[in-house]
C-alpha cells in the first residue's frame, strides 16, 4: 500500500461521558422520584436493549452529553459533518426519490409493472434480477433450471434489455440496478439501451449497485475472486468519472449484511470500511480523489429500531465525512457528503399475519426518512411469502407517499437534532463504527478480513444471537413468538416454468440471427485484455499491474448481442472462480 | 455407552447465496448434540445426494428461500432413492407457498418449516423422528 493511500489513524472518538457528571436536579430527581417509582412498581425489564442488543439507558439528560460539541458534532444541516443531513433544506427542498424496487418474469412482465408503478407517482426505478442474472448465466443454462424469473427478472442479452426499458424514456427517469458480479455487462447493456433511445450519456442517471465485498461478506451472489473483482469495480469508476457524470457507479450496501444478521453497529461499520477500501483501490489505480468519490453512493438498512436506525444514519455521514476529510484528503465537499438509498428491513417482515408487516414497514420508513435517506424502498406486506402483488407493491407505495404529505415530518429539517438520546445514540454508533473500521485496517484492509471470515464470523454470531433472543422470547415478533392468531393464506404472485421456456426460445432465436463472428470477435477482444490484468506493465509503473479497462471491450460485446453468460464466462476463463470458506 | 449422535446435513441448493438461516439451524442443531455437516453454496441436486451418502446422514436439511424447490426438491429425492437413501429424514426450511406443501410433502419431504419456525421446533421435530 502507498503512502498516499495509507488510513491514517482517525482521531479518536471521545467516548461520551465514561462518568456521567450528574446534575444536582437529575440526582435529586433519582433520590426522590425515580426511587419512589421503582419502589411502587418496577420496570418490566432488568435491561433494556436496542435490536441489536446496544444498551440503553432509562433516560437521556444533559450528563449524557459532556463531551458533545454541537459545533462540531451537530454543526448545520448542509455543513460537515453532515449530522444533519446533507443538504441545507433537506426535505423540504426536494422529497426523497421514491424508488421501489421491482422485478419478476420476463422482460415484458417487469416493464409492464415499472410502467405500472411510473404512472402511480414512483419517481425512480430499481430493477430486481433473477438469480441466473445475478450469477452471470443465461436462462436457459444448467444451473438456472428452476430460477428463471423468480426473484427478479430475467435478463440474459441486450435484446431482453431493450424490452424491459421499452416505452421507459432513460433520459429522464433515473434507474437503480440491483447487479454484483455481472454489474458491468448489465450497465453496458443499459447504456446501449440508452444511446439507442438517444439520451445524452452524460446527462442519464441512476445507480449501480456493483458491491462485491458485501456479496464476499453476506449476500454471497459472486462469481470472481476479490482481485479481479475489484478491478472490474474500478473500471466502472473510471468509466463513469469520464462517459456517465450523473450515474453512480455503485453503491455501496449495508443493506445485505444487515439482512444476514448483523448488528447495526457491523452494518454500518462494515459498509463504510467496504467504501475506504474502494477508494483506496481506486487511488491506487491512479484515480483523483475527488474526481470520482462524489459519485458513490451508500444504500442502508431501515430495520425496526427506530432511534437505533436513525442513530445509524446521522453517524454515517459523520464517519464519512471524517474518513474522507482525515484519511484521503478529499478537497471537495461533493466527496465528503455521504448520500444514500435506504430500504426497509425484509427480514423484519413476517410470514405470520402478514397485513402487520404494512406497519412494520411504515415505521421504518419513517426512520429513514427522519435521518436524512436521500432515496426509498419501502417493502410489500408479502414479501415473507414471495415477490409483491400489484396490490401489496401499492401500499407500500402509498406509504412513502403518506409520509411525504400527511406526517408532517418533512417540514423542518432534523426534527430530531439535539436530543439528549438521539445524540448519544448517534456518538456510541459512531464510536462503535469506528472501533470495528480500526480492527480491519491492522487485518490489511476489508479483502484481507474478508479472507479470513472476519466480518462473516461477527454477523453470524450475530445472527445466532438474535434467534437465540427470539427463541427464548428476549425480544418478541408479534405474530411469531407472541400474538399469534389462527389466519387466512394469502394471495401471492407466483411464477410459473413458462418463463424460462420462453426465455429459452428467445435465446436461440437471438444466437440463431445474430452475427457470430462479432459475437466471437469482440468476446476474443474482452478475455485479451482481461488476461492483461494479470501482466505487469513497463518498468516505469512502479510495480504496478497494468489496468486496461474492460468496460469498452464489455460495451461491443454486449452491442454484438452476446449474452451475459459468454461474456461472464470469457472473465471466467480468465480470472476463475470464488469459493468461500463457510462459517457456521 | 454415548449415544449415537443424530448425523444432519445442511444443504443450499440452487443459486441462492442467502445462507442466513442455514447457518442458523446447523448451529443450533449442533447445540441439540447432532452432527451438522454444512455443504456451503450453491449444490446441485447431485452434490447433496452423493454427500448424504458419502457422509451417511440420517436427516438432510435443504434451506430454499429462490422459489426454486418444486424443481430442485423432487430431483433430490429421487437421486436420493436411486443411492437406496429412502430412510433419510429430508427437511425443508425457507419460503415455501402454502399452495406447494402437498405437491412437496407427496414428493416425500418429511417436514416444511415456514419463517418463524423456532430453531426447537426443528430440533423437536428431529429427535422424535429419530428417537432410539
Amino acid at each position: 500500500m502507498s503512502d498516499q493511500t495509507k488510513p491514517k489513524s482517525p482521531a479518536a472518538v471521545a467516548p461520551l461521558s465514561p462518568a456521567r457528571n450528574v446534575s444536582p436536579e437529575e440526582k435529586s430527581w433519582e433520590m426522590n422520584t425515580l426511587a419512589f417509582a421503582l419502589a411502587k412498581s418496577p420496570e418490566r425489564q432488568k435491561e433494556f436493549t436496542t435490536l441489536s442488543g446496544h444498551p440503553i439507558r432509562r433516560l437521556y439528560t444533559e450528563a449524557d452529553l459532556s463531551n458533545w460539541d454541537p459545533k462540531t458534532q451537530l454543526a448545520h444541516p448542509g455543513e460537515p459533518p453532515y449530522t444533519r443531513g446533507i443538504h441545507a433544506t433537506m426535505h423540504r427542498g426536494r422529497l426523497w426519490t421514491m424508488r421501489q424496487f421491482a422485478g419478476f418474469g420476463t422482460a415484458e412482465n417487469t416493464n409492464e409493472r415499472f410502467r405500472y408503478l411510473l404512472t402511480h407517482g414512483q419517481t425512480g426505478l430499481s430493477t430486481a434480477f433473477d438469480l441466473p442474472t445475478l450469477m452471470g448465466y443465461d436462462s436457459d443454462h444448467p444451473l438456472s433450471e428452476g430460477e428463471v424469473g423468480k426473484c427478479g427478472v430475467a435478463i440474459s442479452s441486450l435484446a431482453d434489455m431493450e424490452v424491459l426499458f421499452d416505452q421507459i424514456p432513460l433520459g429522464e427517469v433515473t434507474t437503480s440496478m440491483t447487479i454484483n458480479s455481472p454489474a458491468p455487462v448489465i450497465w453496458a447493456m443499459y447504456l446501449a439501451v440508452a444511446e439507442k433511445q438517444g439520451a445524452d450519456w452524460k446527462k442519464i442517471s441512476g445507480t449501480l449497485q456493483n458491491d462485491i465485498l458485501k456479496e464476499y461478506i453476506a449476500q454471497k451472489e459472486y462469481i470472481y475472486p476479490p482481485e479481479p473483482s475489484m478491478r472490474l469495480v474500478v473500471d466502472t469508476f473510471e468509466f463513469a468519472v469520464k462517459h456517465t457524470p450523473k450515474f453512480n457507479p455503485i453503491s455501496i450496501s449495508g443493506y445485505h449484511i444487515r439482512e444476514a444478521g448483523s448488528t447495526a453497529i457491523q452494518e454500518l461499520a462494515f459498509t463504510l470500511r467496504d467504501g475506504m477500501e474502494y477508494i483506496e483501490w481506486a487511488v491506487r489505480r491512479g484515480m483523483q480523489i475527488d474526481d470520482f468519490a462524489p459519485q458513490l453512493s451508500f444504500f442502508f438498512n431501515a430495520h425496526s429500531d427506530f432511534f437505533e436506525e436513525i442513530a445509524k444514519y446521522r453517524a454515517a455521514r459523520r464517519i464519512w465525512y471524517q474518513a474522507m476529510t482525515e484519511r484521503y484528503g478529499a478537497k471537495s465537499p461533493r466527496s465528503w457528503a455521504l448520500r444514500f438509498h435506504t430500504q426497509t428491513a425484509g427480514c423484519s417482515l413476517t410470514a405470520q399475519q402478514p397485513f402487520n408487516n404494512v406497519v412494520r414497514t411504515a415505521l421504518q420508513a419513517l426512520s429513514a426518512v427522519l435521518g436524512g435517506t436521500q432515496s426509498l424502498h419501502t417493502n410489500s406486506l408479502d414479501e415473507a411469502w414471495a415477490l409483491p402483488t400489484e396490490f401489496a407493491a401499492t401500499i407500500a407505495l402509498r406509504t412513502q407517499q403518506i409520509i411525504a404529505h400527511e406526517t408532517g415530518v418533512t417540514n423542518t429539517v432534523d426534527p430530531l437534532g439535539g436530543s439528549y438520546f438521539v445524540e448519544a445514540l448517534t456518538s456510541e454508533v459512531e464510536a462503535g463504527a469506528w472501533d470495528y473500521i480500526r480492527k480491519i485496517d491492522a487485518m490489511g484492509g476489508m479483502v484481507a478480513a474478508i479472507e479470513r471470515s472476519y466480518p462473516q464470523r461477527e454477523i453470524a454470531e450475530a445472527s445466532y444471537r438474535y434467534q437465540q433472543a427470539l427463541d427464548k422470547k428476549e425480544k418478541i415478533m408479534v405474530g411469531v413468538n407472541d400474538f399469534i392468531s389462527e389466519e387466512k393464506p394469502l394471495e401471492i404472485l407466483q411464477i410459473d416454468e413458462t418463463v424460462a421456456h420462453r426465455q429459452a426460445a428467445r435465446l436461440s432465436r437471438l444466437r440463431a440471427e445474430r452475427s457470430q463472428d462479432a459475437v466471437d470477435r469482440t468476446l476474443l477482444a474482452l478475455k485479451k485484455a482481461a488476461e492483461s490484468y494479470n501482466k505487469p506493465v513497463s518498468s516505469s509503473s512502479n510495480g504496478h499491474l497494468s489496468h486496461e479497462n474492460l468496460m469498452p471491450h464489455i460495451y461491443d460485446a454486449v452491442k454484438a448481442y452476446a449474452t451475459l453468460g459468454e461474456i461472464c464466462d470469457a472473465m471466467r476463463v480468465v480470472f476463475g472462480t470464488y469459493e468461500e470458506t463457510a462459517v457456521t | 455407552m454415548p449415544e449415537k449422535k443424530i448425523r444432519v446435513l445442511i444443504a443450499k441448493p440452487g443459486l441462492d447465496g442467502h445462507d442466513r438461516g442455514a447457518k442458523v439451524i446447523a448451529r443450533a442443531l449442533r447445540d441439540a448434540g447432532m452432527e451438522v455437516i454444512y455443504t456451503g453454496l450453491r449444490q446441485t441436486p447431485e452434490m447433496i445426494a452423493s454427500a448424504a451418502v458419502q457422509e451417511d446422514v440420517n436427516v438432510i436439511g435443504l434451506s430454499i428461500l429462490s422459489g426454486a424447490h418444486n424443481t430442485i426438491c423432487p430431483q433430490i429425492m429421487k437421486l436420493l432413492h436411486e443411492k437406496g437413501m429412502d430412510d433419510v429424514t429430508v427437511l425443508v426450511g425457507g419460503i415455501i407457498p402454502e399452495a406447494d406443501i402437498p405437491a412437496l410433502k407427496q414428493a416425500g419431504i418429511a417436514g416444511i418449516f415456514l419463517p418463524g419456525t423456532s430453531t426447537q421446533a426443528i430440533v423437536d421435530f428431529i429427535q422424535k423422528k429419530h428417537a432410539a
